[in-house]
């Protein structure tokens, strides 16, 4: 079984599938806006220094996500 | 008459295709959330002329926002038709919009919109197809060039509502039903500007990469304006002045008017004329900063440089109870802070609102007021411009955290979507230098030479120093400034360059200067400034604010005489 992580320990420039998302129907909704949702390919662009925003490009789109929002992404390395 | 709403995701370019379709300018910049109040223009369709609505963009019709609220609410009381602005290269996030619009009653018309950015990044998409699937009209558009915006209006009569049909649970699976048969991916290498993005992105790079955007925009600012002020000064000093005070001295014989006009001595900065000091301060001291600082902001936004600062500075605003994203209208504010305030409603919590603009209040003083305290500082060198800015920094910083202290609530987490980099489009450029220049010239520039007229009004009658003698003390215990300045401050209130304008005849030492900038940056907002607070914050909250900047300002000046 492939190892489940949270978005703030994937590498930078490592693709991830999305699994769960730890969180209420508000933040749910939120990520399923900009097309982040279970089933979903991501790849982390990169993270700011001290807990700062985590980049992540989804498609074509590239969206930056507070640390807290981040952790709760749960992804499985591809 | 019918009315046709733009809608579609934050920064799809809806503006841009409402200014192709009515003719009216807007702003459109390459950052979401550039739009936060509805647009209105028309158009004519045949022998019909029809309302369109440019609305703030939103990611979906859920209303997880209050803009999005808004969005909805506005969407059900009124519209006839709704043109959906869909970005091509996002075909897939921006499809669940789309089927969420088509489940409303409004009939619905696509603009695919972006079209020409589709073939540099390997995307080909069957409009055909998605127009059979969809069962309504799709044009491919392109706002910048106006490309299909005919066959858009052409085409508004075919727009149809429901067509349709999904459960919502299986809405991706439907969205991935349509990707499938319409969009067809080829691999492209990344582009220069997408190894930029990256680049500014990344934690030490991106420092990097923001300290030298910093320091080249100062320079190109500095550069331009400083150019543009040694071509008009001697023009105005040598050609113009002499010129209007031979007119005014020949045509008009009352001494009175003759002050009034061209002031009391020859000096353009210190005489306080209608026609001299009036016309001096706004074309030839504050128009060239204002030209040069938008002409680089204008590049920054549409290059899509903007959202990629609020990244990289969030880790440092969280510490002061906002997101990064709060760092786009502090930079607006830097050219005038009422286009800053209005930006602050990109922010989702009161709280947010109340530090932002406290920071925008505070940290940015205007283009007009910077241009002013640059040429009453320089002379004594670059250093103390710096101190001066470094000392506000400071100031709304303790502020920011004092108020983030107080303040209840928590600060939301950023959640962006950072626009890719595309060149920016110089007709477009100019045509935002235009719309905020005209701003100046029709609002700015009748303030300033009010304000001088009243200046001289009260300095001929003398009222200047009647005022002076009644507030006179407390300014000069607790500033150390010259008890003159009263009504200089006083004028503050209705355009801040004026006022610090007019500290020009004192003959201030650097010191008072310093002090008197600071102060007058921070004690008051403008009228204009003011009228904007209280639309946007309320009266309650306004007087808070104002509270807080008065009591500010006498603290950090009287601490700045002391410590000086």
């Amino acid at each position: 079984m492939k190892t489940k992580t949270d978005v703030t320990q994937l590498n930078e420039g490592q693709k991830a599938k999305v699994v769960e998302i730890h969180g209420g129907c508000g933040l749910i909704k939120k990520l399923d806006t900009l097309g982040i949702r279970p089933g979903v390919e991501i790849k982390k662009i990169g993270s700011q220094i001290l807990k700062g925003p985590q980049i992540l490009k989804i498609a074509n789109t590239y969206v930056a996500i507070g640390f807290g929002m981040a952790k709760k992404i749960i992804v499985e390395k591809i | 008459m019918k009315r046709v709403f733009l809608i579609g995701n934050p920064n799809v370019g809806k503006s841009a295709l409402f200014s192709r379709l009515t003719g009216i300018d807007v702003i459109c910049s390459n950052y979401p959330g550039t739009t936060v109040e509805y647009c209105k223009g028309y158009i004519k369709a045949g022998d019909e002329k029809i309302e369109v609505i440019d609305v703030p963009g939103t990611y979906s019709l859920y209303a997880t926002s209050k803009a999005e609220e808004v969005a909805v609410k506005m969407l059900e009381e009124g519209a006839d038709i709704v043109i959906n602005i869909v970005d091509s290269t996002n075909l897939e996030r921006n499809l669940n919009l789309t089927l969420q619009l088509l489940k409303k009653n409004i009939p619905v018309i696509v603009a695919l919109n972006f079209w020409d950015e589709t073939k540099h990044k390997g995307i080909s998409i069957d409009v055909k197809e998605l127009e059979k699937l969809l069962g309504v009209p799709v044009v491919a558009t392109c706002a910048r060039t106006g490309e299909g915006i005919k066959e858009l209006i052409d085409r508004l009569k075919e727009a149809r509502s429901k067509t349709y049909e999904f459960v919502e649970e299986e809405k991706w699976k439907e969205i991935g039903k349509i990707i499938n048969r319409v969009q067809k991916l080829s691999h492209k290498h990344h582009t220069f500007l997408d190894q930029l993005s990256e680049i500014s992105i990344r934690p030490l790079t991106g420092i990097l990469f923001a300290l030298i955007v910093l320091y080249i925009t100062f320079k190109i600012v500095r550069f331009i304006a400083e150019g543009l002020i040694l071509l008009i000064e001697p023009i105005f000093n040598e050609y113009y002045v002499p010129f209007i005070s031979n007119i005014v001295e020949k045509t008009i014989p009352i001494k009175f008017l003759q002050d009034l006009l061209l002031g009391t001595t020859h000096k353009v900065m210190e005489s306080f004329g209608l026609l001299t000091t009036g016309l001096y301060i706004p074309f030839v001291a504050v128009l060239p900063y204002i030209l040069s600082f938008y002409i680089v902001l204008g590049f920054l936004e549409d290059i899509g440089y903007l959202p990629r600062v609020g990244v990289l500075l969030d880790v440092f605003l969280h510490r002061i109870g906002v997101h990064g994203y709060t760092s786009i209208p502090i930079l607006l504010g830097f050219g005038c802070k009422v286009p800053g305030m209005l930006a602050t409603r990109i922010l989702e919590t009161e709280r947010e609102k109340m530090i932002a603009t406290a920071l925008i209040l505070m940290m940015s003083p205007c283009m007009p007021q910077t241009a002013m305290i640059i040429s009453l500082v320089s002379p004594y060198g670059i250093r103390y411009l710096f101190l001066i800015f470094s000392i506000l920094f400071f100031i709304a910083i303790i502020n920011g955290f004092i108020l983030h202290k107080i303040l209840k609530g928590e600060t939301p987490e950023l959640f962006v979507e950072i626009p890719p980099y595309r060149l920016p489009y110089i007709p477009t450029l100019i045509k935002k230098l235009w719309i905020r220049l005209k701003a100046f010239l029709q609002e700015a520039v009748p303030m300033i030479i009010f304000g001088v007229f009243i200046a001289g009004v009260l300095d001929i009658f003398g009222i200047t120093n009647f005022i002076a003698k009644i507030f006179g003390k407390p300014l000069i215990w607790l500033f150390g400034l010259p008890k003159e300045i009263v009504p200089v401050m006083i004028l503050g209130f209705l355009r801040k360059d004026v006022s610090i304008a007019l500290l020009t005849p004192f003959n201030l030492n650097i010191k008072q200067i310093l002090i008197a900038s600071v102060f007058m940056v921070l004690y008051l907002p403008c009228i204009a400034t003011f009228f904007t607070l209280l639309k946007e914050m309320g009266p309650k909250r306004t007087a808070k604010i104002i509270f807080l900047m008065l009591f500010t300002a006498i603290f950090v000046s009287a601490l700045l005489n002391l410590v000086l």
